[in-house]
This record gives C-alpha cells, sequence and structure tokens, in this order.
C-alpha cells in the first residue's frame, strides 16, 4: 500500500556492489518532463545525472548511487507532493535540476525542513540564493541577476548603450528588466523605453514598432519562450536587425535559437553558462549525452550539464563526508571544497548557496557561417565567475548578513 | 473620458504624428483579426452543421503549422504547396475523427461533444509534445514574401499583407458559398430539417462529416499562415482557441458573416490596446465580452435561442 | 440472489435508497479515517479538497445541467487570498480559509450573474472566457507573486490553540471540511431547492411555464458551487502552504470535469472516486511524465464515447441504487 503512490518507478541501481561498508545515496532529479520545460531540463537531465554517477563510480567504485526521476508537470504542488514523498518514503538525499521556480521555491523549503539537499540547476529565480536562501539549498547554473547583469553589462561595454525594453507583464520579466536596466545604466547606457506585454502575446508587431521608433541600438527581451520566439520571429519580418537595431535575450536557451533557425535569429545576444560547442571536453560529452538520450539531433543545454556538474561535486563531497544524511553537513562540505569537473571547470560554491562560474556572452551567427548541425554561437565575451553573480552582499540572504 | 485623452498623450510621446500611427496600429489589428476571423469562421461552420463546439480547433490550428513543418522537413515541400496540403491532410483527419467518434454524439447533449472535443485537443496536443519537444519548430517566411513596403506611417511587411488578403478571400468566399450557392443552401436547410433534406435524396451525414473536414481545414489553413510568424510550438493553439471562444460568444455563432465581421474587429480593438494599455491587451476582449453580454447577451449578430 | 436485492431495491427506491446512500458514506468515511494509517497522509488530504472541489463542480453540472470550464477561477483565486492572508496579514488559518471562500463566492456571484444570461454551450465558453481573465489577472497582480506562487504559508493555529503543523491535526481538520461540505451539498440537492434545480435540468421551459424563475435558481447554484469550490481551494492552500498559478489556469479547469466524469456526473460519491483516482493517476504517471496529456485525453474520450456514467453512475446502474 505504501507502494501505491511509489512514484519512483524509474529506480536505476547504478552501484558496484562491494560488499563493506560503503557510502550509499539516492539522488532524484525532480524535473518537468513533458510540458514548457522539458527541452532545457526534463529527460535529458535525467540521462545527464546518469552519466555523472557513471563517471563518478567508474573512479570510487565504493559508493552506491542510485537515481530516480518523476515529474513534477509544472505545478508546485506535484512538486512539493513528490518532494515530500521522496524524502520520507523513499529516502532520497539530494533533489537536483527542477526548472520552474514556483516548484523551486517549494522544494527548497521542504528541504530545509527535512534537513536534505537541494541542488537547483533548471530555475531562474535569483531569490533562491537571495532573501529565500536557505542552508540546504544550493543554485547551480546560472540566474536572472547574472542573465540580466551579464547581457546587459556586455553589451553597453561593446556599443549598445541605447535600450528599450520588451518585458512580459508579470514578476519574472519585471525583475528581469529592473536588473538589466541597472546594469545597462551603472555602465553609462541608457534606457529609452519599454513596454509591458501580457504574458503568451502571440503578435508582437505593435510592440515592435513602439521598439523601432524609439531608435535604441538594443532591444531587450525580458521575457522567456514562446514570447521570446514570437518577439524575434515578428522582429525579423519587420526588417529591426536589418535596420541596425539588436535583440538582446535575457531568458534564451540553446532549444529556443533552434526553433527560431538561424535564419530568423541570427544577431540575437545572450548570456549562458555553458555552450556545448565551447571546447573539447564539452563536445565530448555532448557526443556520449546524443547517444544516452538517443537523439543525434539534440543539443544539450546550460542546465543539463548543471545537473552533470551538481551531482559530480555532490558525490565528492559525500565521499568526504562518508554519508549523504545530513543535508546541511553536506552543502557545508560543498561549500567548502573547490569545484572541479570537464564541464565547468573550477569555480567555488559561496556562503549563500550561489555556485560561481565563467558567463559567455554569445551571438547567433548568421547561416552561412554555420559549419555543422547545433553549431548556434561566437562567443563574444567571457564574463569572469567574480562578476557574472550578484556580489554576495547585496542578495540579502539572511545566511550571509546573519 | 478623462482616460481616452490621457492615452492621447501617450500617443504622442510615443509617436509623434499620432493619426499616421495610429493608421499603422490599425492595420496590425487587421492583421491578428485575420487569424480570429480564420478560426471563428470554422467554429461557426461545424457550429452551424453539428451543433458542436470543436474545443480541438486550437489543437488543429497548431497541427497545420506543424504538418506544414513536416511537409518542408521530410518532403521538401515548401510554404505555398504546404498551405493547399497541409489543410487538406489535417482536413482528412478531421473527417476520420467526425466519422470515428463525433457521429455518436449528435443525438446527445452537445456538452457531451465539448467534452470529446477537449479530450481529442490534449491528445494531439500531448502527442505533439512528446514528438517534438515543446520549445517549437523553426519555419521561416517563403523567400517570396520576404521584405516588405515603406507606406510611409509604417514598414508593411509583404508577408503582413498577404495574410490578410489571403484570409479576407477565404472568409469572403466561405460566406459566399454558404449564404449565396445552392451547396450552401442544401448545408443551411440540412441544418434546419436534416430528416426533410434527406427527402430530396441529399446524404445528409456525408454533408456533416465534410463540413467538420472544412472547418477544421480553416483552422489548419490558418496554421499553416501563423507558422512563418509565431512560434510553431505544440501549446500554440490552446491559448488562442479560449480568446478565439470569446469572440465567438461576442459574434454570436448564428451568422457566418458576424464571426467574420467579429473576428476583425476584435483584431483591431486588440491591436489599439496594444498601443493605448499594453497590460490589458490580452484581457480587453473577455473584457467587451462581459460587457456584451450585459447588453445583448445574444451576442452582436446572434439570434435569441 | 443478487439480482432479487436489485429488483427489491427498484421496486422500493424511496425507502432503501436512503440505506444504499448511507451505506456508502459510512464506508466512504470509514476508509477515509483508516487511509492515513496505510498512505501517505499529505497525498490524501490534498485529494480531499480535490474531491470537495469535483462535488462542488458537479453541483453544477450534475443537478443544474450548467457545465462551467472555469472552475478554476473559485478555486485558484480562493487559494490565493487564503495564502495571502495567513502569510501576509497573519489571519489564522479559519478565517484565512474563511476569507479564500468568501472570495470565491463574490466572484461566482459576479462571473455567475454574466454567464447565466446563455445556455449550454455558450455558458461553458463563457465561464471559461471569464476564468481566462482572472487567470491574466492572477499573473499580473503583485501579491500573487507570478510564477513563484505564494510559497511558505504557514498552516498556524487552529482558533489560536490547535497546531496545524501536525499532520494528524490537519487531517482531522481537511476531514472535517471534506465531510461537512459534502453533506452541505448532499442536503442541497435533497432540498425542494434542488428539487427545483433537477426540475431545470431536465427541462428549463417547463420550470418556467411553472412560475420559477429559474435564472435566480440558477445564479444561486452557481455562487454555491463557487463557493464550495472556493473552500476547497482555500483549505488546499493551508494544507499545501502554498499557491501558485497551476490552480487558475485553465488546464485546471479540464481537470476538475475530467475528474468528475470519470466519477459520474450526477452522482453524489461519483466526483470524489473521480478525483482519487485521477489524483492517483497523475502521481503514479510522475514517473513517465511525458504521456500524462496523452492519457488525460484519452480517458476525457473514453469516458464521453464508452462510460457515459462514470465509475459510480455505472455502478449504481447495474445495482439499481443511487450513490
Amino acid at each position: 500500500m505504501k507502494r501505491l503512490l511509489g512514484t519512483a518507478a524509474l529506480a536505476v541501481v547504478l552501484a558496484a556492489g562491494t560488499a563493506q561498508a560503503q557510502t550509499s545515496v539516492k539522488i532524484g532529479v525532480l524535473s518537468d518532463m513533458s510540458s514548457l520545460y522539458s527541452d532545457i531540463a526534463g529527460p535529458g537531465s535525467v540521462v545527464a545525472a546518469k552519466m555523472a554517477i557513471a563517471d563518478f563510480i567508474a573512479k570510487n567504485p565504493g559508493v552506491k548511487v542510485e537515481l530516480i526521476s518523476g515529474d513534477h508537470q509544472n505545478k508546485a504542488d506535484v512538486g512539493s507532493q513528490l518532494a515530500n514523498q521522496w524524502y520520507d518514503v523513499d529516502k532520497v538525499d539530494l533533489i537536483i535540476d527542477t526548472p520552474n521556480s514556483g516548484v523551486a521555491f517549494a522544494v527548497s523549503q521542504i528541504s530545509a525542513t527535512k534537513n536534505k539537499l537541494f541542488i537547483v540547476s533548471g530555475a531562474a529565480a535569483s531569490d533562491l540564493t537571495g532573501p529565500k536562501c536557505n542552508a540546504n539549498t544550493i543554485h547551480w547554473t546560472y540566474d536572472t541577476w547574472m542573465l540580466a547583469n551579464g547581457t546587459g553589462k556586455a553589451l553597453v561595454k561593446t556599443g549598445g548603450d541605447t535600450w528599450f525594453f520588451l518585458t512580459a507583464d508579470y514578476a519574472f520579466g519585471h525583475s528581469l528588466e529592473r536588473d538589466t536596466a541597472a546594469a545597462v545604466e551603472k555602465d553609462g547606457g541608457k534606457v529609452l523605453g519599454k513596454v509591458r506585454h501580457p504574458l503568451n502575446t502571440n503578435d508582437f508587431s505593435s510592440f515592435l514598432l513602439q521598439a523601432q521608433s524609439s531608435k535604441a541600438k538594443i532591444i531587450g527581451l525580458a521575457n522567456a519562450g514562446g514570447d521570446t520566439i514570437n518577439a524575434i520571429k515578428a522582429g525579423a519580418e519587420f526588417g529591426i536587425v536589418k535596420g541596425g537595431q539588436k535583440f538582446a535575450g535575457l531568458l534564451v536557451f540553446a532549444s529556443d535559437v533552434n526553433a527560431l533557425g538561424l535564419q530568423t535569429a541570427q544577431g540575437l545576444t545572450l548570456t549562458e553558462t555553458w555552450y556545448w560547442d565551447l571546447n573539447d571536453a564539452n563536445r565530448a560529452w555532448t557526443k556520449r549525452w546524443q547517444a544516452e538520450r538517443g537523439a543525434a539531433g539534440k543539443f544539450p543545454t546550460m542546465v543539463q550539464a548543471g545537473v552533470y556538474s551538481g551531482i559530480t561535486h555532490y558525490l565528492k563531497s559525500v565521499v568526504a563526508l562518508k554519508s549523504g544524511a545530513d543535508g546541511k553537513a553536506v552543502a557545508a562540505k560543498m561549500k567548502e571544497m573547490p569545484t572541479d569537473d570537464p564541464l565547468f571547470g573550477k569555480g567555488t560554491i559561496r556562503a549563500d548557496g550561489r555556485k560561481l562560474h565563467p558567463a559567455y556572452l554569445l551571438e547567433v551567427k548568421a547561416p552561412a557561417e554555420s559549419k555543422h548541425p547545433g553549431d548556434f554561437y561566437k562567443v563574444r565575451a567571457t564574463i569572469p565567475a567574480d562578476e557574472a553573480f550578484r556580489p554576495l552582499k547585496e542578495g540579502g540572504c539572511p545566511l550571509v548578513s546573519g | 473620458m478623462c482616460d481616452v485623452a490621457g492615452n492621447r498623450n501617450r500617443v504622442f510621446e510615443i509617436f509623434g504624428i499620432p493619426s499616421t500611427a495610429l493608421f499603422g496600429q490599425l492595420l496590425i489589428g487587421l492583421i491578428n483579426g485575420s487569424f480570429y476571423a480564420l478560426l471563428s469562421l470554422g467554429l461557426a461552420v461545424i457550429f452551424g452543421m453539428l451543433n458542436i463546439i470543436n474545443f480541438s480547433h486550437g489543437a488543429q490550428y497548431m497541427l497545420g503549422a506543424f504538418v506544414a513543418y513536416l511537409l518542408l522537413q521530410y518532403s521538401g515541400l515548401g510554404y505555398w504547396p504546404a498551405l493547399i496540403v497541409a489543410p487538406l491532410i489535417v482536413g482528412i483527419t478531421g473527417v476520420i475523427v467526425e466519422r470515428l467518434f463525433l457521429q455518436w454524439l449528435y443525438k446527445l447533449d452537445h456538452l457531451y461533444g465539448l467534452l470529446l472535443t477537449f479530450g481529442l485537443a490534449l491528445i494531439i496536443e500531448g502527442v505533439a509534445r512528446n514528438q517534438f519537444g515543446s520549445a517549437g519548430l523553426p519555419y521561416t517566411l517563403p523567400d517570396s514574401l520576404r521584405g516588405g513596403q515603406n507606406l510611409g506611417f509604417m514598414f508593411l511587411p509583404n508577408y503582413r499583407a498577404w495574410v490578410i488578403v489571403a484570409s479576407l478571400t477565404i472568409c469572403i468566399g466561405t460566406w459566399f458559398v454558404i449564404e449565396r450557392t445552392r451547396l450552401g443552401a442544401n448545408l443551411r436547410a440540412a441544418t434546419e430539417n436534416p430528416t426533410l433534406v434527406r427527402a430530396f435524396g441529399i446524404n445528409v451525414p456525408r454533408m456533416i462529416t465534410l463540413t467538420y473536414g472544412f472547418g477544421v481545414a480553416l483552422a489548419a489553413f490558418a496554421g499553416v499562415m501563423a507558422a512563418p510568424i509565431y512560434n510553431v510550438s505544440p501549446q500554440m493553439g490552446s491559448e488562442l482557441i479560449i480568446v478565439v471562444f470569446a469572440v465567438v460568444v461576442i459574434g454570436g455563432m448564428g451568422s457566418i458573416l458576424g464571426a467574420i465581421v467579429t473576428g476583425f474587429g476584435l483584431g483591431v480593438i486588440e491591436g489599439l490596446t496594444k498601443v493605448f494599455f499594453p497590460e490589458a491587451s490580452n484581457t480587453v476582449i473577455f473584457v467587451i465580452m462581459a460587457i456584451v453580454l450585459l447588453v445583448r447577451p445574444a451576442g452582436l449578430f446572434g439570434r435569441r435561442a | 440472489m443478487e439480482q432479487r436485492v436489485a429488483d427489491t431495491l427498484a421496486k422500493k427506491p424511496s425507502v432503501l435508497r436512503g440505506h444504499a446512500e448511507t451505506i456508502a458514506f459510512m464506508v466512504m468515511v470509514a476508509a477515509l479515517i483508516a487511509a492515513p494509517f496505510f498512505t501517505y497522509p499529505l497525498f490524501l488530504m490534498q485529494a480531499m479538497c480535490f474531491a470537495l472541489f469535483a462535488c462542488a463542480f458537479n453541483l453544477l453540472i450534475g443537478y443544474v445541467g450548467l457545465l462551467s470550464f472555469g472552475h478554476a477561477l473559485y478555486f485558484g483565486w480562493a487559494s490565493y487570498l487564503s495564502a495571502y492572508s495567513a502569510k501576509a496579514w497573519g489571519f489564522p488559518p479559519e478565517l484565512a480559509i474563511l476569507t479564500g471562500t468568501a472570495t470565491a463566492a463574490i466572484c461566482g456571484l459576479l462571473a455567475g450573474s454574466l454567464a447565466i444570461r446563455r445556455q449550454g454551450i455558450y455558458f461553458a465558453m463563457i465561464t471559461l472566457a471569464l476564468a481566462q481573465m482572472m487567470y491574466f489577472f492572477a499573473l499580473q497582480a503583485k501579491f500573487t507573486g507570478g510564477e513563484d506562487g505564494i510559497q511558505a504559508v504557514p498552516r498556524g493555529f487552529l482558533f489560536g490553540l490547535i497546531d496545524l503543523r501536525n499532520e494528524a491535526t490537519m487531517y482531522v481538520v481537511v476531514l472535517v471540511i471534506f465531510l461537512a461540505g459534502f453533506l452541505f451539498i448532499y442536503r442541497i440537492i435533497h432540498s425542494p431547492f434542488g428539487e427545483v434545480l433537477k426540475a431545470i435540468r431536465e427541462n428549463e421551459q417547463r420550470a418556467i411555464s411553472l412560475g420559477y424563475k429559474t435564472d435566480r435558481y440558477k445564479l444561486v447554484a452557481f455562487v454555491l458551487s463557487a463557493t464550495l469550490a472556493g473552500a476547497a481551494g482555500a483549505t488546499k492552500a493551508i494544507v499545501l502552504q502554498l499557491a501558485s498559478l497551476t490552480d487558475v489556469n485553465w488546464p485546471m479547469s479540464g481537470e476538475v470535469v475530467l475528474m468528475t466524469l470519470v466519477g459520474g456526473l450526477g452522482t453524489i460519491f461519483g466526483p470524489v472516486v473521480g478525483s482519487f483516482v485521477i489524483l492517483l493517476m497523475q502521481y503514479k504517471l510522475a514517473a513517465v511524465g511525458e504521456w500524462v496529456l496523452v492519457i488525460q485525453g484519452v480517458i476525457f474520450v473514453a469516458c464521453v464515447l464508452l462510460f457515459r456514467r462514470g465509475v459510480i453512475g455505472e455502478l449504481a446502474n447495474k445495482l439499481r441504487i443511487r450513490l
């Protein structure tokens, strides 16, 4: 009867069976498997997790790692239900991934109450290491502040000093716009105007006309997903880029660029912390990922790479502690040890739970420049780890001030 | 009234010359309205004949765009052939759906038709997500319609102009067939009194099936038209269909012409809202619906049932 | 033997009908009291909230024949107000739930008076459109926290005394709310007022010609349904300690239709069974997530084509009793 609710069907034991007192942990990939974010995280994150575990066990045969996965369907209540149950019934030690900030906040809170560990790779909200931070949550791959600041700052430096914002009219869009505008103005840029559009707007032409007549050099897209894609598609049609203006996507993933096609997306600037075609290590990893995933035409996102990197560091810390039971202790150990993995290189985790690594300002190539499938970007600038993320004292995280 | 004056000042600020800019926005609104008109026309045609509200209309619109993408990917058929082939294919799936499922529901409460097509919409959307992911698929503008005209007050992309022309043609053509031809007369008669029409030797069930297929093909046509300019994703239809429902409530499904006029009209109103009060541009149609319900419950063109 | 029992049941419906319902009710209560010892209490609490939601929805579709495709509005807005008042204003849980419920009642009054102006399919479309409008408001409003929702809602102390952080006490509270709502709906259905509602469902014109102001009856039923849906949403926000966009969005409206349809439209126990079935399925499927939407769609189609009476409806029909 207990197993009646056992959602954890996909239990994969990837372990070496040494009988002696071995360290054993259970990891749950909680992700969006079926809806909006299933491309940027979802099944691809599970594959990344499996790879991380396999790689780690190859070097540390004494560790037993179990992996389960579940679909939070983008619903905070489903997510929190699953998290509760994983911790209580299935004895999961770590939950990872969790795109959708609503779900992430819920899981973060549960992890703190039950003293387990939560590594966020998929969700963007920078409040996770800000006012709502806790000692059991680590935010790995990226966040809204970093995207806003990275893109804003780097573009102003390279001449994009006048901005017009197309902002999705809800909390997420507002905070992206606010953070970007602050970064732009801090470096001497100017915000010429903005227009707030509702979520899931189909037709952006009216807003684009306003952006066009503002004569701003950069049109900042403080929105995500379908809205960003629709805005850029309409922009291509109205000759925005041909007219000399540029789009800056403040939350754009490789999968979005793929959905647009290079013909439409060329010239779009964005920030990511990981790009599959950046170096040989990433390319080799991507090949393995594609083989595991059974999708040669798909390319891993930074979120999925973050899952790999996060689990790798987590397992190192567990081995150092010889136990994964105490979430706070593992988190403290993770913060104490420097991180090092093939995908994100060397890095650190700050007291507020923020993982630090470099970010890359990328520009989408024109179709003619693209040499092979997935050859999306050229790197415009590298933002060093200590500049990429919000300074510790500005976050307002109680772990730091108190 | 005071509010309107205030808004006008904003136009001054944004555009400098309000009258011409306003004209540009009107034109854009008309383009949006094209999609509303095409979709609500399809709904009205289906409703008229089958007495079913086709909840899967949005999913079938999405299907049109997806089929266009697949045609391009796997058989190299570009935009122009897709504009005919995709609606045909989706229309045929509609015929199958009608034969397999819908025909069993005509004797029941109309609500079951709504529920069944809602289920179908979930299935179509779910399958599309599993096969193609949720981010969307690339579909670029046909080369022949790239670029645009500078009209002085605005830059009108050629593709948008084409959207208006094409959808107006389809809408008026449909209206003409239904209201002014013998085929249409038979259709209308079959809606009023199927038994009698059957007595004249007309195959009413087949007529119903083909009508559903045609309505669905209209949705797919709109989908192909949308593919180059909107995000081609599994969820592209589900949000839109709710707005189109509101459009249909406002217009009333009694008349074909009503569906067309309301579709275009509301597109324009929504377009203007994007200038004056962008935050409300996705709720304005619902607000209008509420007002219409208060003043004229049967809808602008509806007959009181 | 069974057949004979069924026959006698059919012959004396008035006496035995009551018995069948009483027995079923006893079984349900016993099951709900025993269940937390066997399965996860949080799941059960959530399921009871959905069950009440579905029962409230069923009051409209099953007994007045009105299909509301926008019931997420009342469920979701109640859960927002309940969560917000508990968190930001420090309301105790009973007041927070009342605040949420009252919000739903007001929304129901406004939306209902618009929607009942049209019948049948139009009614469904209007309720859907109004709910979508309110979804956008919820998205844009500051207090709802947009995509993040309202998180970490305190469960607080019931009447200032009873600590609801204890799962067992919380469970009892939810059980009481659910049963109270359930019995209230039962009472409505079997009151003279409920008889008029059923008359409207069967033939509105006849009810009008008998001198009933059917619009007024429909509106009252609508508000009652919205209010009870609100009570469910408000309770859920306290139980799960969060309120999010999911609860106001249109798929939620579709889900409650599905729950009721699976259980059986117009049966008293159907929505309860339906919501447990659907929720169980959702959690079961969490591991194979990719197909949730498709499976839900298939169930919809199958129910409409093959089991229009739903689980309980078919059962009741087999046994020739009312449930």
